[in-house]
């Protein structure tokens, strides 16, 4: 089925019932500025000249759309096409909207950035693009997951940015939202919070999804030059679901393309630890959006639990919401164990370790190929590289056999 | 009319500027809030805000988010807090707020949640994050039951949302004197009292202001401009500090006490 999706979300930032400005009085005239600025931004052929520039010259853009045949061999289903995400620069697709909201930092004037990071690939993206800039960052992450992703806090340090660490709560990456959400509302004037997911409070999901789209338009102009047609199926990770919607973005209007989001499983559903939202959780607001959440009867948020930091968090976008009660989209999850096997199987046949977070899509690929057949296609989004996740991942593997 | 509304109409008779005390509800646990809004309505506090506990607080800083903490682990629930309210209002008139954040009220049922705080004996709520724009069917039910909705105006409010907030405030508008999250500071905010006169050329309603305001200087220098003078953080601190002291009601008392003697004259 398709959908028409070009012209959400509405003016007030609903997609749907999704969404919206569930917001601080104090946020609201800063979600006004930063909702001019982009609209402006968006009209002018000069901004996405040099964006461009930069996605082909800094980031390494186009991604390869790559054929992993011995994985397809090995599952002896449908061909596998792995989009490259891995490839950009700083390893995962989080610098598509982190050069996307500088630029528009830029423009705005604004001297500080400040974001929020769970796996760290989003905090070592903004730290990127703001020594490129050379201004002031700071990244907020919580304690538990500055652990399990040494690597990436010490590169965020390497990049010149301060990197605070959050106590409060889960100490994952909802409690990292809040601590730059608190930072913002005290900094008004100099302060650009670069978002890491299509979450948090209208505008945020309309642009981050802008700039991640570019995901799913070369994919698909890729697939069209190698096979002469579109993908029957599309394959990516639902965190918040900025890497999903930018794939699946531009392929909303081919009714023939089916979609499917791979939210993490945790330790399974009925254990209680896990974070997929769509089996389990409920209609909600979390910062600053309508949308599905982890919480209990008394509407706490959640605490949620995932072996890849980056799916760790207790809410998903809106747009996956309305894409999915419109039946566009589908949903499912892979636990830790399955998406541990896909880790080490996609190492193993294709000489490519994936973020453990992609390694829930591959997870979901490894279920879905033998019912599929041989002359179908899959396009699965290998949003990250999987260097930053080895320790744990060794750790876990161990600690299983 | 409100208890709220019936408040500040006897302020302005008897000349005064009001106190506003906000505390987290069920810190330490709900039995010593109860005695805690008893005690603060002897001090003479005009109107208490009772902080719905939450998990993720993000418009609160350090003492209020703790609160939030020993509240949950103490099993306080919005259920919970709506039963103190209906107990502790069989002894009390002082106006009651309910001050929280969405989700909760959200996941109640907004009707069924503003019918059960009509009933319990809340007067007003103010919604932290939920603007205007995103209240239609909750500021409804509030008007339907008679319940004033309170809301924010801050440094970064412009005049036409100035206008639109004024439109759907019920009861007082709290002006939040600084931008940043709620805390204790050493020093107040410029230009509060500007900012107060120009919400006064769009609303006739009572002004409180707060955020940040925590010495009994403090209060003298915002009773100057201001209809009411919101205090939560420094109080909600000391209720921390007193947390395993048997003595915590009648010291918290006794602080407020402090922070309202600038006022009893008549400012």
């Amino acid at each position: 089925m398709a959908v028409d999706a070009s012209d959400l979300p509405d003016a007030r930032g609903h997609f749907g019932p999704y969404g919206g400005q569930y917001v601080p009085e104090t946020l609201m005239a800063l979600l006004e500025d930063l909702e001019a600025a982009y609209r402006e931004a968006k009209r002018d052929p000069e901004f996405w000249a040099e964006l461009d520039r930069y996605l082909r010259d800094y980031v390494g853009r186009p991604t390869p759309l790559y054929f992993a045949e011995r994985l397809t061999e090995e599952l002896g289903g449908p061909k596998i096409y792995l989009k490259r995400e891995d490839l950009a620069h700083t390893g995962a697709h989080k610098i598509n909207h982190a050069m996307g909201q500088i630029l528009l930092a830029n423009r705005m004037g604004k001297t500080r950035i400040i974001a929020e990071t769970g796996a760290g690939q989003h905090g070592v993206a903004t730290a990127t693009v703001a020594a490129m800039f050379g201004l002031k960052c700071e990244i907020y992450m919580g304690v538990e997951d500055m652990e399990r992703q040494a690597l990436n806090v010490f590169r965020m340090r390497l990049l010149g940015a301060k990197v605070t660490g959050v106590h409060s709560g889960s100490k994952t990456l909802k409690d990292a939202i809040n601590e730059a959400i608190r930072d913002w509302v005290t900094n008004v004037e100099d302060t650009f919070y670069i978002f890491g997911s299509v979450l948090g409070p209208h505008p945020y999901p309309m642009i981050v999804r802008d700039f991640q789209r570019v995901i799913g338009v070369e994919a698909r102009a890729q697939i069209l030059e190698r096979e002469g047609r579109l993908p029957d199926v599309l394959v990516a990770c639902v965190g918040g679901g900025s890497n999903s919607i930018g794939l699946f973005h531009a392929f909303l209007d081919d009714a023939n393309v089916q979609m499917i989001g791979v939210e993490a499983g945790g330790h399974g559903i009925a254990s209680g630890e896990h974070a997929a939202r769509f089996n389990g959780g409920d209609l909600g607001v979390l910062h600053g959006a309508r949308i599905y959440v982890l919480q209990d009867d008394d509407g706490q948020i959640a605490l949620t639990h995932s072996v890849s930091a980056g799916l760790d968090y207790s809410g998903v976008g809106p747009e996956h919401c309305y894409l999915r009660d419109m039946a566009r989209t589908a949903y499912t999850y892979a636990t830790d164990e399955e998406a541990l096997s896909a880790f080490e199987l996609l190492s193993h046949t294709e000489g490519i370790i994936p973020a453990l977070e992609s390694a829930h899509a591959i997870a979901h690929v490894c279920k879905l190929a033998p019912e599929m057949s041989r002359e179908q296609i899959v396009v699965v989004n290998l949003s990250g590289r999987g260097d930053k996740d080895v320790q744990q991942a060794a750790r876990f593997i161990e600690g299983v056999r | 009319m409100t208890r709220i509304r019936q408040r500040f109409e006897d302020l302005r008779k008897a000349g005064r500027t009001g106190f506003v005390a906000y505390i987290t509800a069920g810190d330490p646990d709900l039995n010593t809030t109860h005695q805690v809004v008893l005690e603060l309505d002897r001090q003479g506090v005009d109107v208490l805000e009772l902080g719905v506990p939450f998990s993720d607080p993000l418009a609160d800083g350090p003492v209020i988010q703790e609160a939030s903490q020993r509240a949950l682990a103490a099993g306080a629930t919005l259920e919970g807090v709506l039963s103190m309210v209906a107990d502790v209002r069989a002894e009390t008139e002082i106006p009651i707020v309910l001050f929280t954040y969405y989700n909760p009220i959200h996941r109640y049922g907004v009707e069924r949640f503003v019918k059960r705080a009509a009933d319990v004996g809340v007067d007003g709520v103010l919604m932290l994050d939920l603007p205007p724009e995103e209240g239609g069917d909750y500021i409804a039910r509030m008007n339907e039951y008679g319940l004033d909705t309170i809301f924010l105006m801050t440094p970064t409010t412009r005049d036409d949302r100035m206008k639109l907030i004024a439109s759907h405030t019920r009861g007082f508008v709290y002006y939040v004197s600084r931008t940043g999250v709620t805390g204790e500071r050493d020093s107040l905010a410029d230009e509060i009292q500007s900012k107060v006169s120009a919400i006064c050329q769009y609303t006739d309603m009572p002004i409180a202001v707060g955020f940040g305001i925590s010495t009994p200087e403090h209060v003298s220098e915002i009773a100057r401009y201001a209809d009411a003078v919101v205090v939560g953080s420094a109080i909600v601190r000391r209720v921390g500090e007193y947390q395993n002291d048997v003595d915590l009601v009648s010291k918290v008392g006794a602080f407020v006490g402090s922070l309202i003697d600038p006022l009893r004259e008549g400012v």
